[in-house]
């Protein structure tokens, strides 16, 4: 019972809609849970998840899911995207599941190490859409994927 | 299957999963017992201060707490449930406190 484990998971964040974010946050928390060694990635839109002004405002884009039922006819009316945001929030929360921000800080609180991608930063950097000092805190560093390649080594990576 | 074992002169009887069958067989002695056998000795107060909201959470909403639950409702932070009871503290803490294991997913 309870065999400390040495599998280690590496999750690569590269969207950032909120319907998108969700699952790399619940499994990075899920293998923390099980003792599993965690190393979150996040590169392009990803870095939306980790950016402390857009975080807890991520979108759900109603248009092109036909899961949803709504024809993309209606899924693109202005307001639409506001409204089935605020509608997936609503659920969210009634799980018990934390907003962006505040899973994050679970994550790490529970051991799970986060990396910026570094070719994302600065090219978000050079179209203006966000600055370094914008990443949440508990980033440990903005990296390469070189790096990420060393880091991830002998882990399950998922790509998300 | 289940298994009975002898947890701390108490006949306990354990499911499949490993975990106690009936939360009611529980004392302070059993946890004490199940917490030695997963590595963690002795229990401090700190630990008893979870174990304790576990069993008084159960008693209430009939299911073993999230750690979320645990950290917000328990007020035991996140980063020390994972010192007081290393790699799973969501699973280990469910054994200890003889509830079924947790099936939330955060």
């Amino acid at each position: 019972m309870f065999e400390e484990t040495d599998r280690k998971l590496c999750i690569i964040c590269s969207k950032g809609t909120l319907d998108m974010a969700y699952p790399g946050l619940v499994l990075a928390n899920a293998a923390l849970m099980e003792g599993i060694d965690v190393t979150m990635f996040f590169t392009f839109w990803g870095l939306d998840m980790i950016n402390k002004k857009k975080m807890n405002d991520l979108k759900f884009v109603p248009i092109g899911n036909p899961t949803m039922g709504i024809p993309n006819a209606v899924g693109g009316l202005p307001g639409m995207t506001n409204i089935a945001t605020k509608m997936m929030k609503k659920e969210i929360a009634q799980l018990d599941f934390p907003e962006v921000g505040e899973f994050l800080d679970v994550i790490v609180d529970s051991g799970g190490k986060m990396y910026a991608c570094k070719m994302s930063v600065d090219m978000f950097e050079d179209m203006n859409m966000m600055e370094e000092e914008d990443l949440y805190d508990g980033i440990e560093a903005v990296v390469g994927a070189t790096d990420f390649m060393e880091m991830s080594e002998g882990a399950q990576i998922i790509f998300i | 299957m289940t298994t009975v074992r002898d947890i701390a002169g108490n006949e306990i009887e354990f499911g499949d999963d490993g975990y106690m069958l009936n939360p009611d067989d529980w004392n302070q002695d059993v946890a004490a017992e199940l917490a030695k056998e997963i590595g963690i000795d002795p229990l401090t107060d700190r630990h008893w201060d979870v174990i304790n909201f576990c069993r008084e959470d159960y008693e209430e909403q009939g299911d073993a707490p999230t750690l979320r639950r645990i950290s917000k409702v328990g007020g035991v932070p996140t980063k020390e449930l994972y010192k007081l009871f290393p790699k799973g503290p969501a699973k280990k803490v469910a054994y200890v406190s003889g509830l079924k294991k947790p099936s939330g997913c955060i």
